[in-house]
């Protein structure tokens, strides 16, 4: 599903993020990218949407050699991704329900099956009462849940999140990672990285650690 | 296709959102009135013109013959005139006619009738048709033989012809520094609605909208401002012109005259309108090429 081999990133400027990194993640595993702050983690995972390019060595998702993509086919890469950011990026100038239906304005769903969709997602993450609620009038956890049903309402193969539970009390960052495990468990890839390393151990699952730019 | 017309739609839907607050409608009034300034000299400008034909701005030629002339001198020259290709119409008025509507229209009957013979020659009334060239003309008519005078009363109907050129000149100077005005309005209003809408267009390209996409909602938010600022252009100039042609009626009334400004005819309106939608879609795709490139994710 995702293979990284001999990757490098150079940032402008000189600094090293990442170093001959090789891994593969197969098709329905879930994984966690763990390591300190500035260890390369978000780097990592910005290379799979095509948000950053490698700067050496090759980026496949999904059969794509994903730093060779042309700009335009970009898009189209993401589509088939779900992604979950630190900040969430969600917006607040809409209900929780139209921050979900985001994706689909563009998937060719009618409005009848994109509406489906939606309340499917919410239902997932344990929001379904709260889609006419604006998103600032949530939690934390709720907040970050609701991105996740953002990244999922287009049912990827593949799911990212990056540092999905910084910042959230132990209860919501357990609720959140049991949501991702449910995910795995019906057959969607997923990666997650995360600085937490209590969490990490508490699941079994596979364990990619970075440091200094480099898989440990 | 049906996912695609849906997309059009929605797109249409957020400009007109956008259009209706209250940033969107500044923004069609300040174009609206940029463009009022050449559509309103444009509607004065075919008024006068029309003004100006009814008051048969091509000048009339008189050619007087030599008062010994035969009658088939004149006839002669008339073959001529008739043939030249320069000349619009040409009229004979035998010196007969000319001495009755003399009596009849100056009444000067009495100082005719001492005179006891008719002093007039014939003559012709002829007119070219193109007013540039009438002195020329005029020049040539005076050559012909059996033509002792020409008579041509131009110089107003030039001058007139001169300032309305003048004017016309004027007015395109005008429509296009204001049509260039318009699309930097656009350019900017745009920009300010990127700006305003950044965290959604970098979600948006997050979760995989293709720039046409992401652009569509701009273009339509140019094309329907400008078409909106065409339409306030329209109703300023109408107003205007109803301001105005209350004091004109008065005026043109004292001259025995019905004339008023009219309003610009169905399909220039039209064209005014239209135009303004252009140049607001051109203000757009110029504002989003330069600035949506610059939100990228991070």
């Amino acid at each position: 599903m995702v293979s990284f081999s001999a990757v490098a990133k150079r940032y402008p400027g000189g600094k090293e993020a990442l170093r001959e990194v090789s891994f593969t993640l197969d098709s329905g595993e879930l994984a966690f990218l763990t390591g300190r702050s500035g260890a390369g983690k978000s780097t990592l995972l910005k290379l799979i949407p095509a948000i950053e390019r490698p700067s050496a060595g090759s980026v496949i998702v999904n059969g794509q050699n994903v730093g060779a993509l042309k700009r335009s086919a970009i898009p189209y890469l993401r589509r088939n991704l779900g992604l979950v950011f630190q900040d969430q990026k969600l917006l607040y100038d809409r209900s929780v329900f139209d921050n979900v239906m985001l994706p689909l304005a563009f998937s060719g769903h009618g409005p009848r099956e994109a509406a489906r969709r939606v309340r499917a997602a919410l239902d997932k993450v344990g929001l379904l009462e709260r889609e006419r609620s604006n998103p600032i009038q949530l939690s934390g956890g709720e907040q970050q849940r609701l991105a996740i049903a953002r990244a999922v309402v287009n049912r990827p193969a593949l799911l990212v999140a990056d540092e999905p539970t910084a910042n959230l009390d132990a209860e919501s960052a357990a609720r959140i990672l049991d949501i991702f495990v449910a995910f795995n468990q019906v057959g969607v890839t997923v990666l997650i990285a995360t600085h937490d390393q209590r969490l990490v151990e508490r699941y079994g699952k596979r364990v990619l650690r970075l440091d200094q730019g480099r898989i440990a | 296709m049906r996912s695609w017309l849906r997309q059009h739609r929605q797109a249409l839907g957020a400009a007109l959102r956008r259009l209706s607050r209250p940033a969107g409608l500044a923004s069609a009034l300040v174009i609206g009135i940029a463009l009022s300034l050449p559509a309103g000299g444009y509607a004065l400008l075919e008024s006068l013109r029309g003004l100006a034909g009814r008051l048969t701005l091509e000048p009339q030629i008189s050619l007087f013959l030599a008062p010994e002339a035969k009658r088939t001198d004149a006839e002669a020259l008339g073959a001529r005139l008739k043939a030249d290709r320069r000349l619009a119409s040409v009229r004979f008025v035998p010196r007969e006619q000319a001495l009755r509507e003399l009596a009849s229209e100056h009444g000067l009957s009495e100082v005719i009738a001492a005179l006891g013979r008719n002093p007039l020659p014939d003559a012709f009334v002829v007119s070219g048709k193109e007013n540039r060239t009438v002195e020329a003309l005029v020049a040539d008519l005076g050559r012909l033989p059996g033509v002792a005078q020409v008579q041509s009363d131009t110089l107003w109907a030039r001058r007139l012809a001169s300032l309305a050129a003048i004017g016309e000149v004027g007015l395109w100077l005008l429509a296009t520094l204001l049509g260039a005005a318009l699309v930097a309005v656009t350019f900017n209003t745009i920009r300010l609605q990127i700006l305003t809408q950044r965290d959604e267009i970098e979600v948006s390209k997050l979760i995989g909208a293709t720039d046409a996409f992401i652009r569509r909602p701009f273009y339509y938010l140019g094309l329907l401002q400008g078409l909106a600022g065409g339409l306030v252009a329209l109703g300023i100039v109408g107003a205007a012109l109803a301001v105005l042609n209350r004091e004109v009626r008065v005026l043109a009334e004292s001259y025995g005259s019905s004339f008023i400004f009219s309003f610009p005819a169905r399909d220039d309106a039209a064209a005014v309108v239209l135009l303004a939608g252009l140049l607001g879609w051109l203000g757009a795709q110029l504002s989003v090429s330069r600035h949506l490139r610059q939100i990228e994710p991070r």
